[in-house]
This record gives C-alpha cells, structure tokens and sequence, in this order.
C-alpha cells in the first residue's frame, strides 16, 4: 500500500474540492473526471483491477460525456453561444492535466512493479466475481435490468419535447 | 497507525462527506445531481475496500450495482431537469419550489 494510496487520495480529495468549489459546471466536470480517474487508480491498489476498468470507462466515459453533451445542450441561448470558446481556453485545462500527469506516473509505476499488491489486501479476480454475479446474484441482475430499462423508458417518456405547457397554473404564473 | 482497511474507509467517508457538503451549499441543480454521482462513487469505494479486505467477491458484485444504478438515475435525472428548463427557464433549485399545494 503505503505511498500510492496516499498519493492517489490525495489527488481525489483535491479534485472533488476543486468539483464543489467552481462556479462553472464545465470546469466542474472537469475536475470530476480526474476524481473519478483516481478513484480508480484506488481501485486498483485495492487489487480490484476490473472494477478500475468499469469505473473508467462506465463513469468516466459514459456517464460524464452524457452530462457534459447535456450541459452543451442547454447552453445554446444567443447570449452563451460564445460560452465554449470563454470555457475552455488553455489555461483551464492545466490543473487536471497536473493532476492527470500524477495519475499516470503512478499507475505506470505500478504497473512496473513485479510484486503484486503489498499489505493484507487480498486481490478477487473477476472469474470470481462473474462467478458469483451470474451464480447466487442472477436475480439481482435481472433486477438491474429491469431498473435500466425503466430509466430508458422514463428518460423517453421526460424528455419529449412538448409544444404545451404541462401544468396550467405554471403557464399562469409565467405570463 | 492505521491499517489498509480503515485507510480505504476514511477516504471513502471524505469523499462521501464532500460530495454532502455540496449538495447542501449548491443551488444549481446539476451540480446537485453531480454530488449525487459524488456520494455514489463513495459507497463504491467503500464496497471494494470491503472486498478487499475479505476477499470476498460479494463488494465488487455490488459496485457493478451501483454502477447500473447511477447510469439509470443519470439518464433519468437529466431528463426531469431538461423538463424543469424548458419549463422555469433557469437551473437554480430554489425556483422549482412554486409547486405546493
């Protein structure tokens, strides 16, 4: 364990400050992505090397680019059109690309090493874990893919556009 | 001196304090939803520490849960706060609450 942990921690404290801190939602995610990078980091420490696969590219990739396409979407008045250029200019990308820069010394670190995990960590491997998924937990799963596709069909069922207003008291009190 | 255990635990707890934290202070309501997804990928952490610790597969089974989880309320948070734009024209929180009675 030892230095890793702490320096990946470190990064993931820092970077979820720096998410509650910012007034702009852009800069916001950006930093959330690096927290996110480095909990996954963590997760490998921890000897859970395929739960750091998913975290990256399930949170990091899915789930970030779908609220960051939707943050562009709403921003499209006259008024924010020049918003993207003011956002991202250079100078915000250097905090996580710095902190980015550590994530990926250490994880090359780690990598290198030729012993595995040090400490009493105790590494599952994802046989394992499918094993155990699709063994006693198969009920579990077919529930959770009932849940997504109730999120699919209620995410349809908001998110159609309406040329009226739903309620007529809010139609009356925006006039 | 603590152990690798309650390291992991006291990192998930801060993780999960802050992602509170900005939930109470925040009035726009994506960051809002954002601190969601922040509380969330604590009580993952917190799981694979557990997982760790026994060596047990049973807290990587729930992290997938909870990964599956978030990607739902995700897609279904942003569409409840497109319908709140279009309807109040803004993103602050505090002006969602004409709803009552």
């Amino acid at each position: 364990m030892g230095p890793a942990f702490y320096i990946a921690g470190a990064v993931a404290v820092l970077s979820t400050l720096m998410v509650i801190t910012r007034y702009n939602i852009m800069h916001a995610l950006l930093y959330f992505i690096v927290s996110l990078l480095s909990v996954a980091v963590i997760f490998y420490v921890y000897g859970a090397p395929f739960m750091a696969a998913l975290e990256v590219i399930v949170y990091a990739g899915a789930i970030m680019v779908l609220i960051i396409f939707f943050v562009m979407m709403l921003n499209l008045g006259p008024q924010t059109a020049g918003d993207e250029a003011r956002w991202l200019t250079p100078r915000i990308w250097i905090g996580p690309s710095i902190l980015c820069l550590v994530l990926l010394a250490e994880l090359v670190y780690l990598i290198l090493q030729p012993t595995g995990q040090a400490g009493d960590v105790i590494t599952v491997d994802p046989k394992a874990v499918g094993m155990s998924l699709f063994g006693p937990y198969i009920l579990a799963v077919e529930l959770a893919g009932m849940l997504l596709m109730a999120g699919i069909v209620g995410a349809y069922h908001l998110g159609r556009q309406k040329k009226k207003i739903l309620h007529r008291f809010l139609e009356r009190t925006t006039e | 001196m603590m152990n690798t255990t309650m390291e992991g635990l006291v990192l998930a707890g801060i993780l999960f304090v802050l992602g509170l934290i900005s939930m109470l202070i925040r009035r726009n309501i994506i960051f809002m939803l954002i601190s969601v997804e922040i509380m969330l990928n604590a009580a993952g952490l917190a799981f694979i520490v557990a997982a760790a610790r026994w060596g047990q597969p049973e807290g990587q089974v729930m992290f997938m849960f909870i990964l599956a989880m978030a990607a739902a309320e995700v897609s279904v948070g942003l569409a409840l706060i497109l319908q709140i734009y279009h309807q109040l024209k803004t993103l602050d929180s505090d002006e969602a609450s004409k709803m009552r009675g």
